[in-house]
This record gives structure tokens, C-alpha cells and sequence, in this order.
């Protein structure tokens, strides 16, 4: 295990992070744009009650990531940025978006048709989001992108395999969301999460399938990592058991232990496409050891990230505690 | 480390950029930090406001600082939120726009940057409990994460700053062959005249928040006199934005030295000093003129920059006349922004002595006085962003002082243009948006209405 090799483990757990959390925090949005039936005001309410308090520590899973690529791998941050710039613009536009127009409605006067319209805003920001991300990441793998001094084919992102996975994390986010919201909803609020989470679980083994498939033409080294490596056939079994226990589960109604299953399997495919592609940062021309800086670097930010997770973690702990616990914190005591 | 001028003025830069595209991105980089640095320094001094009138709620029980302390963490709350996705955007744009300088400096500074993360993580995880809250933590855990959100939106501007400190005056690295060798992150982290220049960003921050708060309770008071809300509102953002106004000057002499010694281009320009001179003069307002070598019309204080820089009267200050022109930053831009940041600097802190003088006297507030901190309001604002561009364009032509020019930071994209455009139609269109719901939702409300919906569904 080299410094670079820790590092690019930091970066793939916290890209799990990101998805379990602020992946999540996007599918409330799209769940809001998606809000249908007799109780869609009751959806939204949901949305927002749900993600309020955590979406910005969410993001914030992304932020660390984006440093500990330049800190550590300050080669693939600047060839990312010059290959990936068109669709990383509309990631920032779609986080900007989202983040701004769900405080402007949180704390605009209610029932007015200005904030139905930062309603839109949000949810449509939250579907662009997530579509984007999906595209960085599946570009990334696909080898279609390549260093060159002079810069770089701007739009050569725009292709099947990477437009699959933008499509695969957008319903990989929706599901996620689907399956925690069930569990804070109830009764009927409950048995639509619960509907839509079966609904979007069969979305992503469609948009899996796929990419997968799309995988074999365009992203070869995946595609090894999906069918041909030593560790390939038991890393599918595990996902797909978990995938099939959650919709198992929610078919069940027994909503907590399908979040835990849900959220098991994302985790696991995320950690399958960091997998496949390991040692790459950027297909085929940068590798975590060929785009490391600076060994002392390296080292002094491992330091120092495993210092700041000692109070972050407690931190998160009480976040999560406090607005996701079973019974609250503590009640209040006076005066409020 | 030696002084690469030569080589940077000699090597073309590894792109040929079409001028309009290096325009294009420093305007886009320029306008997100002047967007985002307004909700970074609100960040940092509106938790330490909302705080202050929570304690005080605890302590005395006056309701008013309980529904004081509910309308600033609203206001917290959304300029917090613009805050968060502003810098975000700052963060890719480091290497959207300047992929050069991220893989030349990114292992370099990059250290202050992890270490704000976490601080940002603390931040926004601790507002989120102060804000959902109320009524669900203990008294204690809640104001202990007001607290939290104070110090990590310090801490956070603290890392920055060390960044920003290190373009600067690079350090902790040796220059071969073009590469960053021999790296020491922790030496990086502390160059040269770190400490002056987070000193100065720090206290700007509250400087411009507290007055700016101020101003809004000031115009309430001047329509309401009676209003016993605005009242305790005014006093606590005027001593929070008072005593940083009157530390203010005392940290600007000492940033003054410092820039002296470690950065004495970007002083003469500031000071708009063309020749090397002993008992060189201090001047007041003027415009310096580049070509013609001298800066006319400016009220000279004899001896007094050699006073104020050297604390000598007759110490030599070197001129821009000592460095080849290529080197110059926009000299009539870096002085008069540094003019401005000075002018309204000294305003504000004569008029926190005069409010020091009235709190002592323990009357109320006289109208002129009102009147003068309302339309000051926006003025702590004005000289914080004047600040930044003097540091900024001060540094100019370089990204890294004497390392890396800013010709050769930007990217090989083309069409900068085009997200040009469009970001700062996002920042007008947010920018509007927050002014008319912090309007809307906190100046415009009358006392006690906020109470018993601020702080969002808990």
C-alpha cells in the first residue's frame, strides 16, 4: 500500500459517502419533481423536511474530494478539468441551482407562485445533477479521454457508455432516496416511497444492465472488471443479493432493513466501478502512482485527513442522530 | 528561493491563448470570488452575532434576543446556503480555469485546502443542528453548536487566507526546471506574512458584517424609534463590527511592514510610489500615472510612507521604477483600490469610536448617529472587496508571485465566454433573489412576527 494507493481509497470511500448521502439529498429532488397523486404536496413536504438540516454537510463528502484530488493527484485534477470542462460546468450550474433554490423556497412565504417556480428549479437541478456526475464519472472509465499539452476534444464525453451511467446514477439516487424516505414517512405517505422505491430499484437494474452491456464496446477495462477478475463473480453475487433482499424487503414493508440494503448496494457498486478501475484516475493515460505529487504531500494529507475524521465523524454522529434517530436527541426544555 | 522573473518573462506560455479567453477567465475566476467572498465573511461573523443573542436570551430571558437571535440565523441560514454552493464553484474552478497552476501548486497548498474542508464540514453540520434544533437539542448542545459554527467559518477563512498568503509569497519548495522539488507542505502552509494577512481577512470579515448588520437595524430604528428589537440588534452588531473597525487600522500597519518586506512591488504600487526614494511621502487619493512615472494630484504627507512602512521617517522605500516593467501590476487600479479600502477603513473606525464615546455616556442613540451607521452600512463591504482586489491585481502579472504568470495558469479551453455568461447570470439572478428574501423575510417583518416561524421546520 503506497501513500498514492491510501489516497485513492480515501477519495473512492468518500465518492460512497457522497452517493449514500448526497446522492440521496439529489433523488429527494427528483422525487420532487416526480411528485404525483393525491398526496403531492404531502411528497414534497417529506422532501424537504427530510433533507433540510443534513443536504449541506452531505455535500460536502464532494468538496473533499475535489481537494484531496489536487492535493494528492494534482496531474489528473488538471487533466480532468481540461478534458471534463463542458460537463463539469453543468455540474456546478446544476449544484448551484439546487443548493439556492431549495433555501430560497425553505424560506420564502409559503403558498406563493414565486416559490412554486424555485420548486422547479430544485427538482429540475436535482435531476441535472446527478446526470452529470454519472457522465464524469462513466467518461472517465471510458478511455476517451486523453492528455494532450494543447488541450482537449472538448465534447468527447458525448458518447453511449458515459450518457448510460449519467442515466444509471440519476435512478441509482432516486432509489436511494425512495428507500430512505419510506422509512421517515407513514401510512399512506409511506406505501408511495415504498412503490416508488420498487419502481426505481427495477430502473436501476435496467440502466446496470445497460451500462454493463454498453461497458463491453466502450469501457473495456470495466467491462474486465464486471465478467474477468479474480474478485468479479463474488462482488456481483454480494451486490446482486443485496439488490434482491432490498426489493425483497420492500415488498415486505419491512422499510429499515431495505434502506440498510438499499444503501449496501450502492455502496457496493460504486465500490465495484472504483475497483475495476484501479490503478486508473483517467483511462488509459493516468494511473494514481504516474499522477501523484509529491510523496510528502501525500503523507502529511493522510495525516491530516485521518485527524479531521476523528472529529468528523462524532460530528456526523450527531447530525444524523439528532434529525435521523429513532426518537430525538433530547426534548426540549424550556422556553422554545 | 531565488527569483525566476527572467525565466517567466522569457518562456512563452505553453499555450497560446487567444487573449480574450485569459480576459475570460480571470473576469469568471474575479467575479465568483467577489460573489462568493461576500457570503464567505457573512459566514464567518453572522454565527458569532447569532450566538450573541442567543447567550443573551439564556442569560436574561429577554425575549427579544430570542426572536433577534431567530432572524439572524434565518439570515445565517440563507446566506450560508449561497455561501456553501458559491465556494463550491470556486473549488472546480481552480481547475477549470487554472489547471496549470492546481498541478503546479495543488500538492503545495493544498494542505490549507483539506483542512478547510473539514472546517466547512463542522460548519455546515452544526448550522444544521442550531437550525433544525431549536426545540430538539438541549440548551446547551444548541448554543455549543452555534459556537461550533463561529469558530469553523474562522477556521475556514483562516486556511484560505494561508493559501491566498502563499501566492503571495511562495514558499516551502524548490523551483527545478520549471517543477515544484522538494516540497515541505507544512513550510508551505506558513509563508512569509501569513499572519498579517489572516489577521486582516479575519477582522474584515466581522468588520463588514457588523456593519453592515448595523446599518439594517439603524434604518429600522430611524422609521421605529421605539423598537426594542432593533435596539439590542444595533448594539451587539456594533460591537462586534466597532471593535474589529478600531483593531482594524492596528492590523493594516502591521500589514503594511509586512508587504514592505516581503512583497515591495506590490507596495510601491499601492502607494503609488514610482521612485526609490528615502523620506518618501505618503499620499492620499491621487492617480498614478504609469507612463509619465509619477502619481499626480495626491495630498503628500511628507515622510509619512517611510513612517508608516518602516516606522522610520527616513527609510528608503523602493519604487516601481527598481523592477522591470513587465513585472508591474495595474498600478492606477491597485491604488486606487487601496485608497478606497483605506478611506473607508478610517471612516469606519472613527465613527466606532464615536459609538464607544456614546455607549459610555450611556444615552440613547442620537438620530445623526443612526443615520451615519445606515448609510455606512454597505460602506465595511466596499473596503473588504477593494481589499481583496489590491492583493489580487496587486500580485499581477503572477498567479504565484515571481513563479508562474497568470498567462500561463489558465486553461487550454476555448470559449471562455461562454461560462462567463452564464455564471454571472446566475450571480445576478442570486444575488437579487437573496437581497429581496433577506428584505423580505427579515428587514421588512415587524418585531416578533419572526419568532414563531424562524429556524424552518423543527
Amino acid at each position: 500500500m503506497t501513500p498514492a494507493d491510501l489516497l485513492g481509497g480515501v477519495i473512492l470511500a468518500s465518492l460512497v459517502l457522497y452517493a449514500l448521502l448526497g446522492g440521496a439529498d439529489f433523488g429527494g429532488g427528483i422525487w420532487d419533481l416526480l411528485a404525483s397523486g393525491p398526496r403531492r404536496r404531502e411528497q414534497r413536504e417529506l422532501v424537504e423536511h427530510a433533507i433540510g438540516p443534513i443536504w449541506e454537510a452531505n455535500h460536502v463528502w464532494l468538496i473533499l474530494v475535489v481537494v484531496v484530488l489536487f492535493t494528492g493527484f494534482p496531474a489528473a485534477f488538471a487533466a480532468i478539468s481540461i478534458a471534463l470542462f463542458v460537463p463539469l460546468v453543468l455540474l456546478l450550474l446544476g449544484i448551484v441551482l439546487r443548493g439556492a433554490a431549495f433555501t430560497f423556497r425553505t424560506y420564502d412565504v409559503r403558498e406563493d407562485r414565486v416559490q412554486a417556480r424555485w420548486g422547479l428549479v430544485f427538482s429540475g437541478s436535482s435531476v441535472l445533477a446527478p446526470v452529470v456526475l454519472g457522465v464524469v464519472v462513466g467518461a472517465l472509465s471510458s478511455g476517451r479521454l486523453r492528455v494532450a499539452a494543447d488541450g482537449a476534444e472538448p465534447f468527447a464525453w458525448v458518447a453511449p457508455f458515459p450518457l448510460s451511467v449519467g442515466l444509471f446514477a440519476a435512478a441509482l439516487f432516486a432509489y436511494l432516496a425512495a428507500t430512505y424516505l419510506a422509512v421517515e414517512a407513514q401510512g399512506l405517505l409511506r406505501e408511495d416511497f415504498r412503490h416508488r422505491a420498487v419502481a426505481s430499484g427495477v430502473a436501476v437494474f435496467l440502466c446496470a444492465a445497460l451500462s454493463g452491456a454498453l461497458s463491453w464496446r466502450e469501457a473495456p477495462l470495466v467491462f474486465e472488471g464486471l465478467t474477468r477478475r479474480p474478485w468479479s463473480v463474488p462482488f456481483h453475487v454480494a451486490t446482486g443479493a443485496a439488490a434482491v433482499a432490498a426489493l425483497g424487503l420492500l415488498a415486505t414493508r419491512r422499510v429499515r432493513a431495505a434502506r440498510a440494503a438499499a444503501a449496501v448496494q450502492v455502496a457496493l457498486v460504486v465500490l465495484g466501478w472504483g475497483a475495476s478501475q484501479y490503478p486508473y484516475v483517467l483511462v488509459p493515460d493516468l494511473t494514481l502512482a504516474s499522477a501523484s505529487g509529491p510523496r510528502a504531500t501525500q503523507v502529511a494529507l493522510l495525516w491530516a485527513l485521518g485527524g479531521g475524521a476523528l472529529l468528523l465523524f462524532p460530528s456526523l454522529y450527531v447530525l444524523f442522530r439528532v434529525f435521523k434517530g429513532e426518537r430525538p436527541f433530547s426534548v426540549v426544555d424550556r422556553g422554545t | 528561493m531565488p527569483p525566476v522573473r527572467d525565466q517567466a518573462r522569457s518562456s512563452p506560455p505553453p499555450y497560446s491563448r487567444a487573449v480574450p479567453d485569459l480576459l475570460a477567465a480571470r473576469w469568471l475566476f474575479g467575479l465568483s470570488l467577489v460573489f462568493h467572498i461576500v457570503f464567505a465573511a457573512v459566514g464567518v461573523a453572522m454565527p458569532l452575532l447569532m450566538v450573541l443573542a442567543e447567550w443573551r436570551w439564556r442569560r436574561t430571558g429577554s425575549a427579544v434576543h430570542l426572536d433577534l437571535a431567530r432572524r439572524w440565523a434565518k439570515g445565517a441560514a440563507i446566506l450560508f446556503a449561497v455561501g456553501a454552493v458559491s465556494g463550491t464553484v470556486i473549488s472546480f474552478e481552480l481547475g477549470l480555469l487554472w489547471p496549470r497552476f492546481m498541478a503546479f501548486a495543488g500538492p503545495i497548498i493544498g494542505m490549507p485546502f483539506s483542512l478547510e474542508g473539514f472546517a466547512f464540514f463542522a460548519e455546515a453540520i452544526f448550522l444544521g443542528v442550531y437550525l433544525y434544533g431549536w426545540g430538539r437539542v438541549g440548551p446547551r448542545l444548541h448554543l455549543a453548536s452555534g459556537l461550533v459554527v463561529a469558530a469553523s467559518g474562522a477556521l475556514s477563512a483562516f486556511f484560505v487566507t494561508l493559501a491566498n498568503a502563499w501566492m503571495n509569497v511562495p514558499a516551502g519548495f524548490e523551483l527545478r526546471d520549471g517543477a515544484a522539488a522538494d516540497v515541505r507542505p507544512l513550510v508551505a502552509m506558513f509563508p512569509p506574512g501569513w499572519a498579517h494577512e489572516v489577521i486582516h481577512v479575519l477582522l474584515s470579515s466581522y468588520l463588514a458584517t457588523g456593519f453592515a448588520v448595523a446599518g439594517i437595524h439603524a434604518l429600522r430604528l430611524l422609521r421605529r424609534p421605539a423598537s426594542a428589537l432593533d435596539r439590542a440588534a444595533l448594539r451587539l452588531a456594533l460591537l462586534v463590527g466597532g471593535a474589529a473597525a478600531l483593531l482594524q487600522p492596528i492590523s493594516g500597519d502591521f500589514s503594511a511592514r509586512e508587504v514592505a518586506r516581503t512583497q515591495p512591488v506590490k507596495l510601491a504600487a499601492l502607494e503609488g510610489q514610482f521612485r526609490t526614494e528615502r523620506g518618501a511621502p505618503l499620499r492620499i487619493g491621487g492617480l498614478p500615472d504609469p507612463d509619465a512615472g509619477a502619481t499626480r494630484f495626491a495630498l503628500e504627507i511628507p515622510r509619512g510612507l517611510s513612517l508608516l512602512a518602516f516606522h522610520d521617517p527616513d527609510a528608503e522605500v523602493r519604487g516601481l521604477a527598481e523592477f522591470p516593467r513587465e513585472v508591474w501590476p495595474p498600478v492606477r487600479r491597485v491604488h486606487l483600490a487601496f485608497q478606497v479600502m483605506v478611506g473607508l477603513g478610517t471612516l469606519l473606525a472613527a465613527l466606532s469610536a464615536a459609538g464607544l464615546l456614546l455607549a459610555l455616556r450611556r444615552r440613547p442613540w442620537p438620530r445623526a448617529y443612526l443615520r451615519a451607521v445606515a448609510i455606512a452600512g454597505p460602506a465595511g463591504f466596499v473596503a473588504l472587496e477593494a481589499g481583496w482586489l489590491v492583493t489580487e491585481w496587486g500580485r499581477q502579472p503572477f498567479t504565484v508571485r515571481d513563479v508562474l504568470t497568470t498567462a500561463q495558469s489558465v486553461t487550454p479551453v476555448a470559449r471562455l465566454g461562454v461560462p462567463l455568461v452564464l455564471f454571472v447570470a446566475v450571480y445576478v439572478l442570486l444575488g437579487i433573489v437573496t437581497a429581496l428574501l433577506l428584505y423580505r423575510q427579515i428587514a421588512a417583518t415587524p418585531d416578533a412576527a419572526g419568532a414563531d416561524r424562524a429556524g424552518g421546520p423543527a
